[in-house]
């Protein structure tokens, strides 16, 4: 049986085959004792703040917003080692590898961001990884590869289904049924069966514990709002979590509406998706009128996934937090945005949060301070977004 | 409710006739919806004791490639939930004693709701329902309405379980229990282990329904050595689907080919 909660109201829980769940369960109490195991909080501490470069910086726009009395901050999760906020989390499940006496490590990747984040915790732990990865996503993000193997990992393109993330899930999950014995599922982000939902949550908590210090410390009050973009949901769920409790801070999520929320290509899983059960959890999924899972698109890879974590459908269900949408077309005005009018060039994923909390700043009161996590750097976009742009 | 008793009147006289059962997996309307009736037919003519039925879903986390690409098959032509259940009761009417269990995914019963999927299962004809990523942990209340309308909850005991989830199957396990002779997917190119007898022996003292092994069952000697080993019968999937997969072109060689196949393995359940 469970020691943590497995769901968020009738959200979560623990849909994979039995095979797996002696794996789950193994996880799970690996990770209350490494909770409660201050070795395990002062090396992970210290690996987040020598090795990834926290606390990250909360940078005040000075140019982006045209109301001069709205502040515009930005969490500055791009200046992290790696790129953006996934070093985190996958530092921690390293760290959980090794406590269970694991030696492998098992990944999936879309856009190749988690790939290259769990390539680099697992050369620094010395820990032999193999991520899996949509045979179409390969092509696509052909530098992000060379990454991965440059650091040691060993990737594996999946021609099954659609060749796209949620394809690199499924084979994940399979490996892992024959492996677990001596292989963790380093799942990337705050979706999945329990445990990892509550494992990603608290390995990316401290985004929202730093924010809130640092806002205090420069504002002397809370934001009047944080905002987030949402795939699985791993960064808004690290910004968010310290701040539930505190109901005069508003929670935004923002999903990839690609080319339109009344297409049928987009990712928005909540604002137009159906309660179903994906890669394990309950949660909003792109569905069918018969359950067969949808194609989900963005301009984002990170954000092209059709499902979300379970703890922001809960949010959603219960009002705590609301989730908004953004098109390519928007998100990749706000990329250019940041980069021409503060030098910072966002993550396409960030890119959206950034298009809606520009949208938010321009409709709030005088004296209103918004919080944007940037998640991530665009350097890994540049050439998708070239080709999109051309030399304009 | 005779429905309900296919699983225990077919134990019963292969028990008499001191054989175990032998029951081909196949993917509802792979590779189309007329070409899988007439596979399930000859399924039945070859001497299959019960039938193993998917439903095609597009994210098969349990199945290995094989099982996968058929229902990919399937899925091509846009088949419909409905649909299956339409093969089905094609199937229950031209064989009204074999057992017909369905192995599908939590995701196709979620979204029809629970009741309703297990009311059109069980008006179709069908005896049991596994869900392949519904774990005990998740099983009450599906097996609730099970119970309701008829339908045996197939449970999943691993080769991995512990004692208290063996425990637990032979409280809640009806129809049969699916033992895993493996970790892993599905698929025929890992052979299956058979399990020592200890595991079989603790099935028994632990009162689970009786156990059908699976995963990995692709030749009549593994299917002799799984009731060797005290199993009540075995389970073959992905070397079935292979047949049907080897054999696109030709439907009259497919049909001949799985015929003999199940004819073979069949013969393999004699003690």
């Amino acid at each position: 049986m469970n020691h943590l909660d497995s769901k968020f109201g009738d959200y979560g829980g623990m849909y994979v085959p039995e095979l797996l769940i002696p794996a789950l369960d193994q996880l799970e109490q690996a990770f209350i004792d490494a909770q409660n195991d201050p070795e395990f909080q002062a090396e992970f501490m210290g690996l987040l703040k020598d090795y990834a470069g926290r606390p990250t910086s909360m940078t005040l726009t000075r140019n982006l917003v045209s109301n001069p009395n709205v502040k515009l901050y930005l969490k500055r999760e791009d200046l992290l080692h790696g790129g953006a906020h996934k070093t985190n989390q996958v530092l921690g499940q390293a760290l959980l590898t090794k406590r269970m006496g694991k030696t492998e490590v098992i990944a999936e990747t879309g856009a190749g961001q988690h790939g290259v984040a769990t390539a680099l915790a697992c050369a620094l732990m010395g820990l032999k990884a193999r991520i899996y990865m949509g045979a179409k996503d390969v092509e696509r993000q052909a530098p992000n590869v060379f990454r991965m193997r440059l650091m040691g990992a060993e990737v594996i393109p999946v021609n099954a289904g659609s060749g796209t993330l949620k394809d690199a899930v499924n084979e994940a999950m399979r490996d892992w049924s024959a492996s677990y014995d001596k292989a963790h599922y380093l799942l990337g982000t705050a979706a999945g069966p329990h445990p990892f939902p509550t494992i990603v949550r608290e390995f990316h908590r401290m985004i929202g514990e730093e924010t809130k210090a640092q806002i205090l410390e420069k504002e002397g009050r809370l934001p009047d709002a944080v905002v987030a973009c949402v795939g699985g949901g791993s960064n808004a769920i690290g910004m968010f979590a310290d701040f539930i409790d505190d109901l005069s801070v508003k929670l935004v999520g923002v999903e990839p509406a690609g080319k339109g929320i009344h297409t049928k290509d987009h990712g928005a899983a909540i604002g137009k998706g159906t309660t179903g059960i994906l890669h394990g959890a309950y949660s909003y999924i792109m569905q069918d009128e018969d359950g067969q899972i949808e194609e989900s698109y963005s301009v984002s890879a990170g954000l092209d996934y059709p499902a979300v974590g379970p703890q922001h459908a809960h949010l959603y269900d219960i009002g705590r937090a609301e989730y908004a949408s953004v098109t390519d077309e928007e998100a990749l005005n706000a990329f250019q945005l940041l980069s021409r009018k503060e030098g910072i060039i966002p993550a396409l994923e960030s890119s959206h949060a950034l298009a809606h909390a520009l949208n938010m700043a321009d409709e709030a009161e005088d004296g209103s301070i918004i919080v944007v996590n940037l998640s991530g750097r665009g350097d890994k976009d540049l050439a998708h977004v070239h080709s999109i742009l051309g030399d304009k | 409710m005779s429905q309900t008793n296919r699983y225990s009147q077919m134990f019963t006289e292969l028990n008499s006739k001191n054989e175990g059962a032998f029951v081909p997996f196949v993917m509802v309307g792979d590779p189309d919806i007329d070409t899988s009736v007439e596979i399930i037919n000859a399924l039945v003519e070859g001497g299959a004791d019960a039938l193993e039925l998917g439903f095609p879903y597009s994210d098969p986390i349990a199945d290995g490639p094989t099982i996968q690409k058929a229902a990919i098959r399937a899925l091509s032509h846009k088949i419909k939930t409905t649909e299956c259940f339409a093969v089905i009761k094609r199937v229950r009417d031209k064989h009204p004693h074999i057992p017909i269990g369905l192995l599908l995914y939590s995701n196709l019963v979620l979204k029809r709701g629970i009741d309703t999927f297990y009311q059109d299962a069980a008006a179709a004809g069908v005896d049991s329902i596994l869900i392949a990523d519904v774990p005990l942990r998740e099983a009450d209340r599906f097996i609730a309405v099970a119970e309701q309308t008829g339908i045996q909850q197939i449970l999943i005991a691993p080769p991995n379980a512990s004692d208290e989830t063996l425990s637990e199957i032979g409280h809640k396990s009806s129809g049969y229990t699916y033992l895993l002779g493996r970790a892993g997917v599905t698929g025929a190119d890992t052979a299956v282990n058979i399990p020592a007898n200890e595991l079989v022996e603790k099935l028994v003292k632990y009162q689970v329904a009786p156990p059908l092994i699976g995963f990995g069952i692709s030749t009549p000697q593994q299917v002799a050595d799984a009731i060797k080993a005290g199993a009540a019968g075995a389970i073959s999937g992905s070397a079935t689907v292979n047949i049907i997969a080897d054999n696109l072109d030709n439907p009259n060689v497919m049909l001949d080919t799985l015929k003999t196949f199940v004819s073979d393995m069949k013969q393999a359940t004699k003690k």
